[in-house]
């Protein structure tokens, strides 16, 4: 049961302060901060789901968010759909495509595979550069009076931003609801030996294609949110390749596998961006900072923050997943 | 005990007409790194430029006050993806007062969102693109001419040296060029003029070697387009090195940048539709001559100033004239003062639109033609060649 | 038709730089199953280390290729020391993360002193005019040198010890080792080849286009689809593949918008990524 788990507790308590606190203090430049912090743990925790659950490491993992985003954008602003309908559409299409995309995909295994989704991310992004309705590479833009649908501009980001807050509320629930599920099980038999998994039983043709499709929808889902919120998008922002990596380095600093671990690395990271790239003194050597803060982990802490916590404390396991 | 009394009354008399120095804050982001690096500089320089005068001169007196002025900014990478957080931050934690844009037109389009939400007047220079205006904006006022108007001049230009010339578009696909080039296009069919080429390239295109291949294949004379610095330096160093035969190059915004005259011979002949040269000689009824600028600015960063630097330095001369029309810094008052603007300064006349479908773009400033030629000891200067009334020297046409 | 036949002439001379490009990320990865990312901050570093020689000596800037190779081979004993060594036996993820957190303090660094304003190697060859289309004298210079390289690089492996070592090692570790020969050393020693192919690969592009310290990462992503074209492992495989995607650029292009080439590229790359893992010339070679 889901319910008994402490973590999905401290999932929503975590996500109800991330809401209240921005709101209760009027603080637009502080929720402006943490709507990142919310998508850098939205892309780390579905990552976490190919990555840390499966075993398959996936360079192009922002496809989806930016494909989201399009479909999205496209639906709240040409079409003039709800934002919440655009955004789960957005997200239903995208999970469809990575289910098909997965099936050709996922024969491949290692880094062969991770070769594949660069490839991937760079075919569609030069796709939608070239594509008409979305304004090739010059992206679409979201009227001002868009916003007026959802009671003027300075309301609809907050709602924004709360829609955001839910979805990492949910990508994290999904994690765990992963992770203690038999589906999960079967995910941790591929990582750990694909073959003998598939001598146990596990369909694994099935069981990859189906995580590659969920671990797309919500970031899927964010994106579009994101993209209306940031009311313009063009190919070179929504597929970042850099921010794919990125993702990786989160998922890597918090500790790959775990629920917690995920949104830890992911929220650190970003709040470790942000601080370097505004600070004076440092922002000339941001890259650095964080390649080195990257290669120590590597080398050093492979579990990442809660690999580490957990050989301190190791009853920690049993709480922090 | 009367003239201590008296001292202290005039003192404090003096103190509250002339006012102790109050400070303003203008906030920005500027490309520190990524590909708008050149162009984003530039105009940060003519920022720099146009606060350090005021200062020196005791700041912007306005209403019985002195304002001095100073800068918050940050590095937005060149990508509009932090562009809302730095401004957000800019208004709310740095407490801006008033706001200049980002370089290029996707980033002041995304920071538009949020200085129109907080209702903070922001100047855009750098940015040409005009979709922005048409989305219900009311603190933003554009310093630059709009993208519809750049290659006009060029082809009305044209049609008097050349009315047959076959005509190649080959543009970077950016909000920019796209926006600059599909006017231009109909217009070019509008004059008659054949239009034998047209293709985008990748915004970080190094290789245009198959793009000149088509070029040359569609027997055009003559080549419009470009985008931004890295790109255009890069497609006429290669129509140069490939010897394409060519009459007249036209690249966008990258051959106003004093950098161009590092190309050497692939620089010579190029055109770029300018919002501002040195030679342009308006007379200023505000600020300081042309002339005066591009001495200051020469002084001060040891290179003569481009067109981004200019518009930097016009969009603070625009803002401090405001201010002072409006006695302070109050947001509305400046607004208004801003929509009443119809001033000439060195950079030329300025008047923002106050149709409710385009508030705040730019309706009074027109551009000039620069082209790359070669003086008399053969050293490579940028003169205006058009419009006529103000040419510093005659076209040359063909080139080679 | 001249203008088909032009367009793939200078798609071969910019395809044989990719070729030579992919040759050293092919020879790591064949080697110690290593997925280089530091590969596109190398060729970064081969542009500007060209730009500063041919600024302190301005001779013939072919022949800085040579202090370039050197330093190259330097430089990959020391990314190899720093993070490479640590995770040769590990997972795949490991090596990729440590590359890439080299890769991200190389851009670091490199954008502190260069920011990312473009830079220029002005050096110019006379190009050979046929009709109407001229061909740039540094495309053809650039496309000689590579293959020069890349010739050199298969005689080193075929006909020296240390080559001779380094395809032991490719092909069986362990029984290499019981053979004396020290693995470490040959790791590292390929690896450092590697990295100096790249730059070298980055100082021949320095002299055709200009450059910021981010314009590796294309050349990297090329990289990638010669490589997989080629099959892992295969240094002369890559040289050929890399010619071949540049003269299918060159066919393609008089018939499409150059906007669309990427899609095609790695479009085709998904395709035979999944159609023949091992490579086109698996069978060809093994």
């Amino acid at each position: 049961m889901i319910l008994r788990r402490p973590v999905f507790w401290l999932i929503l308590v975590f996500a109800a302060l991330m809401a209240f606190v921005p709101l209760h203090a009027n603080n637009v430049s502080m929720r402006e901060d943490l709507i990142l912090v919310a998508i850098a743990i939205i892309l780390a925790s579905n990552l976490n789901l190919m990555i840390g659950y499966t075993g398959y490491v996936n360079f192009g993992h922002i496809v989806f968010y930016g494909l989201g985003g399009y479909v999205g954008l496209y639906l709240a602003t040409v079409r003039s759909w709800n934002l919440v309908l655009a955004a789960l559409t957005a997200g239903l299409v995208v999970s469809l495509f990575a289910l098909a995309l997965g099936m050709g995909i996922l024969r491949l295994r290692g880094a062969y595979f991770a070769l594949a989704t660069i490839g991937v991310l760079q075919a569609v992004q030069s796709f939608v550069a070239n594509f008409d309705p979305w304004g090739r590479s010059t992206g679409m833009y979201v009227a001002f009076d868009a916003y007026e649908r959802l009671g003027g501009a300075r309301h609809a980001l907050w709602t924004t931003y709360f829609l955001v807050i839910g979805v990492m509320a949910l990508s994290m629930i999904l994690s765990l609801g992963i992770k203690i599920s038999k589906f999960g099980l079967g995910l941790f038999a591929i990582r750990e030996d694909e073959d003998a998994a598939l001598v146990l039983g596990v369909n694994t043709t099935v069981f990859k294609a189906i995580i590659y499709s969920v671990s797309a929808f919500l970031p899927a889902v964010a994106g579009a949110l994101m993209f209306y919120k940031n009311g313009m998008i063009d190919p070179s922002i929504a597929f970042e390749f850099m921010l794919s990596l990125e993702g990786i380095v989160m998922l890597m600093l918090g500790g790959k596998g775990t629920v917690v671990g995920a949104a830890l690395g992911g929220g650190l990271y970003e709040k470790l961006r942000s601080y370097l790239l505004t600070s004076p003194k440092f922002s000339n050597f941001q890259l650095v900072i964080a390649g080195g803060l990257l290669l120590l982990v590597v080398l050093f802490a492979p579990g990442g923050l809660i690999g580490w916590l957990y050989r301190l404390v190791p009853r920690a396991r049993k709480v922090i997943e | 005990m009367k003239r201590l009394v008296l001292a202290v009354f005039v003192l404090v008399a003096l103190f509250v007409t002339t006012g102790f120095a109050q400070t303003l804050t203008v906030g920005f982001t500027v490309s520190n790194t990524g590909s708008m690096n050149v162009d984003s500089v530039e105009q940060l320089h003519g920022f720099e430029l146009w606060r350090d005068q005021v200062n020196a001169a005791g700041g912007i007196k306005a209403g019985g006050k002195n304002y001095k002025i100073q800068f918050v900014s940050y590095d937005d990478e060149s990508n509009s993806k932090r562009v809302q957080q730095l401004y957000s931050r800019l208004i709310l934690q740095d407490k801006a007062d008033f706001l200049f844009s980002p370089y290029s037109s996707p980033l002041t389009a995304t920071a538009a969102i949020v200085t129109e939400q907080y209702e903070k007047v922001m100047l855009t220079t750098g940015a040409a693109e005009g979709k922005t205006y048409t989305l219900g904006n009311h603190y933003l006022f554009q310093m630059f001419t709009p993208g519809a108007e750049y290659l006009k001049g060029v082809l009305d230009m044209l049609k008097t040296k050349d009315p047959k010339a076959a005509v190649a578009f080959v543009y970077e696909d950016s909000s920019f060029s796209v926006s600059v080039v599909n006017p231009a296009k109909a217009y070019a069919q509008q004059l008659g003029f054949n239009v034998a080429f047209s293709e985008a390239y990748a915004p970080n295109t190094t290789d245009f070697s198959a793009i000149i291949d088509k070029v040359i294949a569609s027997k055009s004379t003559v080549l419009l387009g470009g985008g931004h610095y890295a790109d255009g330096s890069t497609l006429a160093r290669q129509v140069y090195s490939h010897k394409v035969p060519l009459k007249m190059v036209t690249l966008l915004v990258a051959p106003d940048s004093p950098k161009w005259g590092e190309l050497g011979d692939a620089a010579v002949g190029v055109i770029v539709p300018s919002q501002w040269e040195p030679q342009t000689a308006f007379k200023a009824q505000y600020g300081p001559s042309g002339a005066d600028f591009a001495k200051a600015y020469a002084g001060k960063y040891n290179t003569p100033p481009s067109y981004e630097s200019a518009g930097g330095y016009a969009c603070g001369l625009v803002l401090q004239r405001a201010i002072e029309q409006a006695g302070g810094p109050d947001t509305a008052k400046v607004a208004a003062a801003l929509n009443a603007t119809d001033i000439t300064t060195f950079y030329g006349r300025t008047k923002f639109s106050t149709a409710a479908n385009e508030h705040g773009l730019q309706v009074g400033h027109a551009m000039v033609l620069a082209q790359w030629q070669k003086d008399k000891s053969g050293a490579l200067v940028k003169q205006v060649v058009w419009p006529l009334a103000a040419k510093s020297a005659n076209l040359v046409y063909p080139i080679h | 038709m001249s203008g088909i036949l032009a367009s793939m002439i200078d798609g071969l001379l910019i395809g044989s730089v990719y070729g030579l490009a992919a040759m050293g990320l092919s020879l790591i990865w064949g080697v110690m199953d290593v997925i280089n990312l530091t590969h596109g901050a190398v060729i970064a570093l081969g542009m500007f280390g060209m730009y500063i020689l041919f600024a302190a000596f301005p001779v013939n800037a072919y022949l800085l290729l040579l202090p370039v190779i050197a330093a190259g081979l330097l430089l990959g004993l020391l990314i190899y020391w720093i993070a490479v060594h640590w995770v040769i036996g590990r997972s795949q993820l490991s090596s990729l993360l440590s590359t890439f957190a080299v890769n991200m303090m190389i851009i670091g660094i490199g954008t502190a002193i260069w920011s990312t304003s473009p830079y220029n190697v002005n050096f110019t060859l006379r190009g050979i005019t046929v009709g109407a289309y001229t061909f740039d004298g540094n495309h053809l210079a650039a496309a000689g040198a590579a293959v020069i390289i890349g010739l050199a690089l298969e005689l080193f492996l075929y006909r020296t010890r240390p080559g001779k070592a380094i395809r032991a090692v490719a092909d069986n570790r362990e029984a290499a080792e019981l053979m004396g020969i020290s693995s470490t050393m040959v790791l590292a020693l390929a690896f450092a080849i590697g990295i100096a192919l790249a730059a070298s690969s980055g100082a021949l592009v320095s002299t055709l286009f200009p450059f910021t310290i981010l314009s590796g990462a294309g050349y990297q992503m090329k990289s990638f689809v010669v490589t997989v074209l080629a099959g892992l492992g295969k240094p002369l495989g890559a040289l050929v593949a890399g010619v071949l995607l540049g003269l299918l650029e060159g066919a393609v292009t008089p018939f499409i918008a150059v906007s669309w080439i990427p899609l095609i590229e790695f479009g085709l790359f998904v395709v035979v990524l999944v159609a023949f893992p091992k490579g086109i010339f698996a069978r060809a070679t093994a």
